[in-house]
């Protein structure tokens, strides 16, 4: 059934290039300028072999990862996946599943991309010619982990395709574009730092990426050619393993799809009642449950803190680069005060939604303190993973309380701020519905001036606790550090319940010119 | 929050003068409206008449430059909190907290309004069976049609159980099935001592259906009063079309003749 399978490929691919020449015109050209850029890869490999091995392997376990990485995310991206053995296509057929999987996956190889994959990851033994061990491990691990580039690319496209033409999809899919963007900066940046940095973080990668699914074949023979016998059978248990869970939940996902044919989808899948069900019964608890829900689903809320998860790489790069790993303590603050921000836009994010709490007439401090309880459900634990890791890992315990205290000051008192901002300003946001990061006409200026003021206010509010980290910093007194945690944390908390309570009498007075103003953004 | 409070006679709604303007154009023009308790009252008027801005400024959504309105006795814009509690709003052109299941909007609104999670619960499914949206329920707002919107959102203005139902435009959109049944919930609503306000551009409808009728136009009440005294004889389509004018340009499209 397997060589049916790839027999079939073949027929497929040759009947395809009798009904269109054009087409084996472009798989020519496509196939010689892609074997040209492998044999030029391929000899750079070889020419490895005079280098040094850890040299060597650094080199072959970034490049492996970047092609493994690239048949996983390229097909998503580009929608450019070889469908021409289409599951859907089997599914009114009667074949074992196993035999069905692994006939479509080793037809991936009879296709210029699979097979130029083949050549390429094959071809690192090359870089190992002098060592009969490490040859062999290299051949190996170089068809496991052109397996493992196909079977990825199946994975990603087979459990896309159930989410491809969802509305959920277009909302993630949007999200996801955005991130390489964001990084392009500190990528950029860094490459042009020079190849000597570069070189100075490579080995490191390595060491990690040959520990990952993408990489961990390609690493391979690296660890017997420095006689690491044991971790280089550690390492193939565990390749095989990643493989195995790989080809796994892509079956999984193949079987589900034939069992449920995709049809046109119309309509999500029931939910229950979610949050609703956790939070008390109270207006309060139900505007925190109502909020969390769209954290969770409304994809411009995530796309407002997608930055977040970003936000200790970009710092981390900034610090290598800059060659100062203390910069890694401001993550905690800044992060708390980034994502106590998120909800200053919450009421323009509701939209004309909002009528429904001007309508039944919730409290003002209600709203307020719903909106800041969603929010703190993970900013919480983000802001004190963040304010405790940095100084543990740099060995900094010393300033571990005071950057907690000012950590949960700048989350804290912000909230508090955002609370009263948000009760009086609207902002022009996507509307729901629409591209997170679609730019309303005229968003602009308004949204610098509130946000610049709001900055402008918080760092003043941080000064208190600053102030006594400063003092620690000079004096070597620890009793600051604490000072600091103290202050941070009661001015926090006050100014927290400060600003529902003012931003809930200013809602109280002001939500039909608050509903008016988001009406007019429409 | 069913109970009548208010002393016998009172009007479930009663607005004196107001008035709303934006920019340059007046919305509406200085209105005032009795509307008697336990009527079904339809409010009539063209495209563009003001009858979602009367409504709006009635209800607590938007502020009137002039006038005041009361609720069952209760000065909106003095006391908003206790003449909200009093009454249910469908609103018209605003969007619904969507993301939610239909089942988790009704949750919200109840819970909004400080009801106890069992009472919400109760109702909540009663509200979705007799809206014969059991099924979609589970399923988000934002994929629901235009006409199942409409009911959910009438569900989230019911769900307290108001003196006054305020409604504005709440058969858009809907199925005939679906229509007859909201009608047969109003009607059996207002003989239970319930008031409902509707707005409508359905002369038949509003004829067939409400007790009490005034008709707006340019921002102004042309007039109010029962059905039948306003219709006075002919049809309220008739009589809506002779108050309301604008008729008479049917001659302009002679290319239209094939």
């Amino acid at each position: 059934m397997v060589a049916h399978l790839m027999r079939l490929k073949l027929a497929l691919l040759r009947n395809s290039f009798r009904r269109s020449p054009w087409q084996l015109v472009g798989v020519c050209i496509g196939g010689l300028y892609g074997l040209g850029m492998v044999v030029f890869a391929v000899t750079g490999t070889a020419l490895l072999a005079d280098a040094d091995a850890a040299l060597a392997n650094t080199i072959l376990v970034c490049a492996a990862s970047l092609v493994t990485l690239g048949w996983a995310i390229v097909p998503l991206v580009a929608f450019g996946v070889d469908l021409t053995l289409d599951p859907a296509r089997f599914t009114t057929f009667t074949i074992s599943r196993p035999r069905l999987a692994t006939g479509l996956l080793l037809s991936g190889f009879i296709g210029v991309p699979g097979l130029l994959t083949l050549l390429l990851l094959g071809g690192q033994f090359l870089a190992w010619r002098r060592d009969p061990p490490a040859l062999l491990a290299a051949l190996a691990g170089g068809v496991a982990g052109a397996l493992m580039c196909l079977a990825l690319a199946r994975l990603t496209t087979t459990s896309m395709a159930r989410l491809t033409g969802s509305r959920r999809f277009r909302d993630v899919a949007g999200i996801i574009a955005i991130i390489p963007l964001i990084l392009l900066g500190p990528i950029i940046g860094t490459a042009a730092e020079g190849i000597e940095s570069v070189l100075d973080w490579l080995p490191r990668l390595a060491t990690v990426l040959g520990f990952t699914p993408l990489g961990v074949f390609a690493a391979l023979p690296g660890d017997l050619a420095a006689g690491a016998w044991g971790l280089g059978a550690a390492r193939l248990v565990l390749g095989l393993a990643y493989l195995g869970a790989v080809l796994w939940a892509w079956e999984r996902g193949l079987h589900k799809s034939m069992e449920n044919p995709l049809a046109p989808h119309t309509g999500s899948k029931p939910v229950g009642m979610g949050a609703f069900g956790i939070f008390p019964a109270t207006p309060r608890g139900a505007v925190a449950a109502r909020a969390l829900t769209y954290w969770l689903k409304d994809p411009r809320y995530a796309a407002s803190i997608v930055v977040v998860p970003l936000m200790p790489v970009l710092i981390w790069f900034t610090s290598t680069n800059s060659g100062n790993p203390q910069l890694m303590l401001v993550l905690g603050p800044l992060l708390g005060i980034l994502m106590a921000f998120a909800i200053s836009a919450d009421v323009s994010y509701d939209s004309t939604a909002f009528s429904l709490h001007v309508l039944t007439g919730v409290r003002g401090v209600d709203d307020r303190a719903g909106r800041v309880l969603a929010c703190a459900v993970f900013a919480l634990p983000v802001t004190l993973l963040a304010a405790i890791l940095p100084p543990v890992f740099l060995g900094r315990t010393d300033l571990l309380p005071a950057i907690l205290g000012i950590s949960l000051c700048g989350l804290l008192s912000g909230f508090g701020v955002a609370s009263v901002a948000s009760a009086r300003f609207t902002y022009a946001v996507p509307l729901p519905g629409e591209s997170p990061f679609k730019t309303p006409p005229g968003a602009g200026a308004r949204m610098a001036v509130v946000q610049l003021a709001t900055f402008a206010i918080m760092s003043v509010l941080l000064l208190p606790a600053l102030g006594l980290l400063v003092a620690q910093v000079l004096t070597h007194h620890a009793i600051f550090g604490w000072l600091a945690l103290a202050v941070g944390v009661v001015e926090g908390a006050v100014l927290l319940v400060a600003g529902i309570r003012l931003g809930g009498r200013w809602l109280d007075a002001r939500a039909p010119e608050l509903m008016q103003a988001v009406a007019a953004n429409r | 929050m069913s109970n009548s409070t208010a002393e016998p006679g009172t009007p479930a709604l009663s607005i004196r003068s107001l008035g709303k303007r934006f920019g340059d154009k007046v919305a509406v023009n200085g209105i005032s409206l009795d509307v008697p308790a336990g009527s079904f009252f339809g409010l009539v008027g063209p495209n563009g008449a003001g009858k979602t801005t009367t409504l709006s400024m009635a209800t607590g959504l938007l502020r009137p430059d002039a006038g005041q309105a009361w609720l069952a006795g209760i000065d909106v814009w003095a006391e908003p909190l206790r003449a909200k509690a009093a009454m249910g709003v469908l609103a018209d052109g605003v969007r619904l907290f969507d993301r939610l299941s239909g089942r988790q909007l009704v949750t919200y609104s109840g819970l909004l309004r400080g009801m106890d999670r069992d009472t919400v619960a109760e109702r909540t499914e009663d509200l979705l069976r007799v809206l014969d949206l059991e099924d979609a329920g589970a399923k988000l707002v934002v994929d629901y049609s235009a006409g199942m919107t409409k009911k959910i959102a009438l569900a989230t203005a019911l769900i307290h159980s108001p003196r006054v139902l305020v409604l504005d435009e709440p058969f858009e959109a809907v199925d005939p099935v679906s229509a007859a049944n909201i009608r047969e919930i109003l009607a059996d609503y207002v003989a239970h001592g319930g008031t409902v306000i509707v707005s409508s551009h359905v002369m038949d409808l509003v004829q067939r259906m409400c007790s009490h009728v005034a008709v707006i136009a340019e921002g102004n009440l042309l007039a109010a009063g029962t059905v039948d005294a306003v219709r006075g004889g002919v049809s309220l389509e008739e009589r809506f079309v002779q108050l309301v004018g604008g008729r008479g340009n049917s001659e302009g499209l002679s290319w239209l003749h094939t």
